[in-house]
């Protein structure tokens, strides 16, 4: 099933909102990437890089204990945080690397907030040879020091950004000026489904990987398809890319979870579906946290991959549509859940997963028991270590004193 | 079409001249006193003066600009009270000389596209420039536009292929805003080589005046340009000259720009 109601729109959302220097650009690539997309030998080029070095099928984990103690539904975990580098962004970054090689660009250009995106890029550069600069908000460059000290030991620069709220949106600004400058020799990868067309299509489709192999796994493991899926939603690729494959299946709940931050009416928060209205942003139109005046509003979120005032526009189209059901967590709800998590599946997930596991709990018991919930675990927490066990570390439990 | 852009671009050639197009950011300092500095860029010889509206990500802007939209912000500039507080005032002061909105298109559609064209109007703009707005997304709003008599005006790049910036050029309103280097806003030593023969191929095509704008920001530039357009947009360097050292700073680079332009 397809949303996407003509080339890069969908419904009211997307299109290719950029300055004129760019046009010619997001041209090319969307040719390079229909010709790459019709030539069978890139897509097995992609399948291998995935299985031999990202480690692809990512596992379908049940997650008994939660099942147990939530009460309702069966939870299943796609355990995208055991994909190499810890996160699903390396599923767009191979992709889109390789294309950038197939078109014969010389160096690689990249935003990042949580710095997944970054270690991706870097990733897949140094793989494949290519130079990569990563642009990244000052703040969130102090907040994801593990990211920034990984991207550095692969051979990457990151750029700090110091402008407005020195986070992700910042850091995409800065990256859009850059690839204005550059655009000859240079791709940029964008981190995800969002930005201007063809970005939200490549990126969601690098992405469907995650929902394909979910698909096959359900039927494997249960024997039918998740009765609902849940994922955080930041510029919403993880989230595209394990729902779009069952958009045309009715019976499948889809749900995306935002960052609530300090709570909707605190005006601080990154709910752009739930709060946002019709804007343009970052070469797309969809849903975004602007005053009336069409100032963009800067987001809060705990987590640095969730912090950002707007949404894909796929994604916004589906909300407005109402096939994908919205909610959020605020930060402390996603800090409860990932001591959750931590403690009764051994996972960390990452602070934007942590959301998604947030709302698990509402969703398992509206479901009820026999129905199957999958979240939808979009990576690891590693990264988020500083951050979070500077609030403290709650006690062991069941331990002798 | 409003047809105030064509008369001064009809002005200036009368009087042996290339056309200055004047850049500034309305709301900084604040929206008073930038009133000032625009009176100032028509006072050193701009024949045209583009009032920016700030935007909170001017992704086409390098800093200088950037600079001066977050002071602007801070000022309390927004594109309502840049229509009620600024335009009108310069317009009674220059009544001849047309101005155009230069802003990004969120901020407009913040407003709604038909209402920001009849109040622009009704206060005396004559045209808008929005650099993220390419011509594939401008179909209906430039209809808007069109109707209450605002003109759209397009802009080409140094990657935008020759037949584009054809079609662009045949189709264009007011003016056609060449931009001379791929990159942001912001002032260059040098000019690609290739500007002078990128600008004569829209001018053939174009049945409005054709200026080069972006990175501009000495006589001598002006000079070479406008053997092969008819006008040039200084903007960085007017904001960073007024930001600097007042009004009187701005008029004075104008009118060093302006005797670059006479041929
Ligand atoms: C683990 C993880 N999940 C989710 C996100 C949010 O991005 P998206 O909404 O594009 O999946 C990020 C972004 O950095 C991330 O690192």
């Amino acid at each position: 099933m397809n949303t996407e109601t003509a080339a890069g729109r969908f419904g009211r959302f997307g299109g290719r909102y950029v300055p004129e220097t760019l046009v010619p650009a997001l041209m090319e690539l969307e040719e390079a990437y229909a010709a790459a997309r019709a030539d069978p030998t890139f897509d097995a080029e992609v399948a291998r890089v995935l299985r031999e070095f990202v480690g692809r099928p990512t596992t379908l984990t049940p997650a008994r204990r939660l099942t147990e103690s939530w009460g309702g539904a069966h939870v299943w975990l796609k355990r995208e945080d055991l994909a190499h580098t810890g996160a699903h962004k390396i599923n767009n970054t191979v992709g889109q690397v390789l294309l950038a090689k197939r078109m014969g660009k010389q160096r690689i250009i990249a935003e990042t907030g949580a710095g997944q995106h970054g270690v991706a890029t870097a990733t897949a550069c140094a793989l494949f040879g290519l130079p990569c600069e990563v642009y990244m908000g000052a703040l969130d460059v102090e907040r994801q020091a593990l990211n920034v000290f990984r991207m550095r030991a692969l051979g990457a620069v990151v750029r700090p950004v110091e402008s407005g709220s020195r986070t992700l949106k910042d850091a995409m600004n800065e990256a859009m000026r850059t690839w204005v400058s550059q655009v000859s020799d240079t791709h940029y990868v964008i981190g995800s489904a969002a930005g201007p067309h063809p970005y939200p299509t490549v990126v969601r489709d690098f992405q469907a990987i995650i929902g394909k192999e979910l698909r096959t796994q359900a039927q494997a493991a249960f024997g039918k398809l998740p009765d609902a899926i849940v994922a955080c939603v930041g510029g919403g690729s993880n989230a595209i890319g394990v729902l779009h494959p069952f958009i045309g299946d009715a019976s499948v709940r889809l749900i995306g979870v935002e960052a609530g931050g300090h709570g909707l009416d605190s005006g601080q928060h990154g709910a752009s579906l739930t709060l946002g209205s019709e804007g343009v942003l970052h070469g797309s139109r969809s849903l975004v946290l602007q005053d009336g005046d069409g100032q963009i509003q800067e987001a809060h979120s705990i987590s640095a991959g969730l912090d950002y005032p707007g949404v894909g526009p796929e994604l916004a189209h589906l909300a407005k549509t109402g096939r994908m059901e919205v909610r959020t967590a605020t930060d402390d709800e996603a800090l409860a859940a990932f001591y959750e998590v931590a403690r009764m599946e051994g996972i960390l997930p990452a602070l934007e997963t942590s959301h998604a596991f947030a709302r698990g709990k509402e969703l398992a018991r509206e479901l009820g028991v026999g129905k199957y919930l999958v979240i939808n675990c979009s990576g690891r927490g590693d990264k988020d270590v500083a951050t979070i066990s500077a609030r403290g570390v709650p006690p062991a439990v069941g331990v002798k004193a | 079409m409003s047809g105030d852009i064509a008369k001064a671009f009809a002005r200036a050639k009368a009087r042996g001249e290339g056309a200055l197009v004047a850049y500034a950011m309305a709301g900084d300092p604040d929206l008073p006193r930038s009133v000032d500095v625009f009176t100032a860029l028509v006072e050193g010889g701009a024949d045209i003066v583009e009032v920016g509206v700030a935007f909170s990500d001017p992704i086409a802007d390098g800093p200088v600009i950037q600079g001066a939209s977050e002071r602007a912000l801070k000022a309390g500039s927004t594109l309502r009270r840049v229509l009620e507080e600024v335009v009108p005032e310069v317009h009674r002061r220059c009544p001849e000389t047309p101005l155009v909105i230069m802003t990004y298109v969120n901020v407009i559609m913040a407003m709604g596209e038909e209402r920001f064209a009849k109040l622009a109007r009704e206060r005396g703009v004559s045209g808008a420039i929005l650099p993220d707005l390419p011509p594939e997304e401008s179909g209906a709003l430039r209809a808007t536009f069109d109707a209450a008599g605002v003109d759209l005006i397009p802009l080409c790049a140094p990657t935008t292929p020759r037949a584009r910036a054809e079609a662009i050029a045949k189709d264009a309103r007011g003016f056609v805003y060449c931009v001379s280097v791929a990159g942001v806003t912001g002032m260059r030593a040098e000019l690609p080589p290739d500007l002078s023969q990128r600008l004569d191929l829209v001018r053939n095509a174009s049945p409005v005046p054709v200026v080069a704008g972006f990175g501009i920001s000495s006589a001598d530039q002006a000079r070479t340009l406008s053997a092969h357009a008819d006008g040039v947009v200084v903007g960085s360097a007017i904001v960073r000259a007024a930001h600097a050292d007042g009004p009187q700073a701005a008029k004075a680079l104008c009118a060093e720009i302006k005797r670059g332009l006479k041929r």
